[in-house]
């Protein structure tokens, strides 16, 4: 914490910012508190038979996406009749934030429900069926409380709008009882996608589908079926459904089928918070880089690890032994390794100018290219790319222990004199770490996986914990512009330090909306 | 050629990570489609990628054989593994019951349990040198680990019925606290890292530096 906090003034603008966003908050949480106190949500009566006005209502304000069918709780007669409770106040809308396959459906709920009574919701493609069971619950289950992260509306000041004493459901376009392009039936619809596990063939016992004639070594059982197939996404439009309670065998059917049109959004608002935050956390960030342009006398803090890595190279050097650097285990696609590979190239720079032998065993084929590039071009950079020989990088397996294993073999029989720990690690860590230790070369590791810090701590001579292994590669470089970065990352924290504190202090009184405030919805 | 080195990758970087962020807000099947075909490419790439870390395998293990160098009889191995694994199958296939599904089933299967096995004797020697109570630090550390790992075991019941009480109030509190300032530290350099990487301020993934 606090690489550059020298030389400016940023509490008293944090100070401002916080003071708007605490009273911009208040003021949009009014609406939300009218509604604590009783404020309904207002119905509007309108046809089983025009979705249409729902659907282009538009998902942002649930009840304006509403299919409100006006119908009162069922009366003495015909309660005593059926003797179970039918539901009431049912309304039907496109769920909000979705990608188009699914609808809500909610109800009143009665007072003092017991799992006695079952509600079922039944799905068709048009009104005369054929009809699907798509959900069945108790009714002491599947309150619009537990649902109002599907309903965000504006931001997070819509959760009063979904209390416990209504239901909701959720129908999802696909169902069981389906047939795909191949005549296979739908058994297990995917919650994204449409890779759906077929049904066909020979089943065991479980009923699940096995593989004639293969037999597992193990467990000596049938093999079970693992293929996957995809099928065509179903054009969505508009779904029928029809919703029944049953007590005691005895079933009650809302009088009406009600009949609604999933929508696709472009735009999560439930997720509109995080936007806000990244596009203000990236201005932060490029504004600082810019002021590193015209100031690029930038204080940084020492950082010990980093601070040893000529300390590492030179031991090696001076003893005449190679460098061992591991980029991590994790893929290019995961920012730790891209981190790792940032070091790896100032790294390679330094050795290069020592004249020593650097060893990158590499787990991931993709790393392994780009690990060689950068290598390389640290060479070519230090002037020295006759040294750089392309058989010390190279590919070992994509095996987790495997790998482990080799890497040890590697230490074990090189003795390198100095290990560098960098990228996202597992359980192999500590096999490796300690490993390194037992022959003696120094070491330093550096991984944001939490997990595994303990295990370098206590193995490595110097640890970058989290933060700094992103902020290694702007430490060995001294460049303004990527030093910039840092102070722009310092200030969000102190941005999210003064939250913490300000959010405990407005929490401990009761005003809960800075909790809110940073969860994303979506 | 320049430009496809140096100004091409940094104006990919860009395009590609701003349609990515921007996916995340957009729930529609359109950036469900676009995220399943980004990755689509990428495992078409690392397909082609692993040709040339195979190659990159074998041609270090043929140095180390032709140079005789030290444990160059590991090497042999690992090529005439490799070999033996690709003709057996390509022969049988992989299925359980052929040759090399023998093989996997009890001899790589066995040995990668064997690693992980060894992780339990790693875990011991490395606790031996981190409970030596040379600091206050290391004594504290000391302390809550034994009160987390007692608390955690059958015994811990039976010595004080509040210690397994006091291991979960450790993990949850302190450690817990610990743990997401990590967390909270590591999210917003990612977030920076991946500004620096979008607008072409780090370059040095690329090779050639800055």
């Amino acid at each position: 914490m606090g690489y550059l906090l020298k030389g400016h003034k940023p509490m008293r603008n944090l100070i401002r910012l916080a003071t708007l966003i605490i009273i911009l908050a208040c003021l949009c949480s009014l609406p939300a508190i009218g509604q604590e106190t009783g404020a309904e949500v207002p119905d509007k009566p309108a046809a089983a038979g025009e979705p249409g006005d729902a659907e282009e209502a538009g998902p942002e304000a649930l009840e304006d996406a509403d299919i409100v069918i006006g119908m009162e709780p069922a009366g003495e007669e015909e309660a005593s009749a059926v003797e179970v409770p039918l539901p009431s106040q049912v309304t039907v809308g496109d769920l909000p934030n979705d990608d188009g396959t699914a609808v809500y459906l909610t109800w009143d709920a009665f007072p003092q429900e017991t799992s006695d009574v079952t509600y079922t919701v039944y799905l068709a493609e048009s009104r005369d069926g054929p009809w699907f069971e798509a959900v069945s619950f108790p009714a002491n289950e599947e309150y619009m409380e537990e649902y109002g992260h599907y309903f965000p509306g504006f931001f997070w000041f819509q959760k009063a709008r979904h209390p416990k004493s209504r239901h909701v459901v959720i129908v999802e376009d696909v169902r069981i009882g389906e047939f795909n392009r191949t005549g296979e039936e739908i058994m297990l619809p995917e919650p994204v996608g449409f890779t759906i596990e077929p049904n066909v063939g020979p089943k065991n016992e479980d009923g699940e589908p096995i593989e004639p004639g293969v037999i597992d070594e193990l467990t000596g059982e049938e093999v079970v079926s693992q293929k996957f197939v995809e099928v065509e996404p179903r054009k969505v439009g508009t779904m029928f459904l029809k919703l029944t309670s049953t007590v005691n065998g005895e079933t009650a059917t809302y009088p009406e089928i009600l009949e609604v049109g999933a929508r696709q959004n472009w735009f999560d608002t439930g997720r509109l918070n995080v936007l806000i935050f990244a596009v203000l956390f990236g201005a932060t960030v490029l504004y600082f880089i810019a002021r590193a342009r015209r100031d690029p006398d930038l204080f940084i803090r020492k950082i010990s690890g980093l601070d040893a890595v000529d300390e590492a190279i030179g031991r090696a050097t001076e003893m005449g032994k190679p460098i061992l650097y591991l980029n991590g285990m994790s893929s290019l696609a995961d920012l730790p390794t891209l981190a790792a590979l940032n070091i790896l190239g100032r790294v390679a720079r330094r050795v290069a100018n020592y004249e020593s032998k650097l060893t990158v065993p590499c787990r991931d084929p993709i790393v392994l290219t780009v690990a060689q590039e950068i290598v390389k071009a640290g060479y070519a950079d230090a002037g020295r790319p006759d040294a750089y020989n392309a058989d010390d990088i190279f590919f070992l397996t994509e095996d987790q222990f495997s790998y482990a294993a080799a890497v040890c073999g590697i230490m074990m029989r090189d003795k390198p004199a100095a290990n560098f720990f960098m990228g996202y690690y597992y359980a192999e860590s500590l096999i490796l770490a300690e490993t390194g230790a037992s022959t003696g070369a120094i070491q330093i590791a550096g991984t944001d996986a939490p997990t595994q810090l303990p295990f370098f701590v206590t193995t490595c001579d110097y640890t970058l914990i989290g933060e700094e292994l992103y902020a290694a590669s702007a430490y060995l470089s001294r460049e303004p512009l990527v030093l910039g970065s840092l102070k722009g990352q310092d200030m969000a924290k102190v941005f999210m330090m003064f939250m913490i504190v300000v959010g405990t202090l407005l929490m401990t009184f009761g005003v809960n909306f800075v909790k809110d405030l940073f969860k994303a919805l979506g | 050629m320049q430009f496809l080195r140096k100004q091409f990758p940094v104006m990919l970087a860009f395009v590609m990570g701003m349609t990515m962020f921007i996916r995340e807000f957009v729930p529609a099947k359109f950036s469900e489609r676009l995220y399943y075909g980004f990755t689509n490419w990428a495992i078409v790439i690392t397909g082609f990628a692993a040709v040339f870390a195979i190659l990159s395998l074998l041609h270090h293990h043929m140095n180390k054989v032709r140079r005789r160098a030290q444990g160059y009889g590991y090497s042999v191995i690992t090529i005439l593994a490799f070999i033996q694994m690709i003709i057996l199958g390509l022969v049988f296939s992989v299925e359980p019951r052929t040759p090399a599904g023998w093989e996997y089933q009890w001899m790589f299967v066995p040995m990668q349990a064997t690693m992980f096995a060894t992780l339990a004797f790693f875990i011991a020697s490395a606790a031996f040198r981190a409970f030596r109570a040379r600091t206050w630090e290391a004594l504290a550390l000391l302390i809550a680990g034994l009160i987390v790992m007692i608390g955690r075991v059958p015994i811990g019941e039976y010595i004080s019925t509040h210690l397994g009480t006091f291991a979960d109030w450790i993990m949850n509190n302190p450690n817990m606290a610990g743990f997401r300032g990590i967390v909270l530290g590591v999210a917003l350099a990612q977030v920076a890292i991946a500004v620096r990487i979008i607008f072409g301020i780090e370059r040095t993934y690329m090779g050639g530096g800055d």
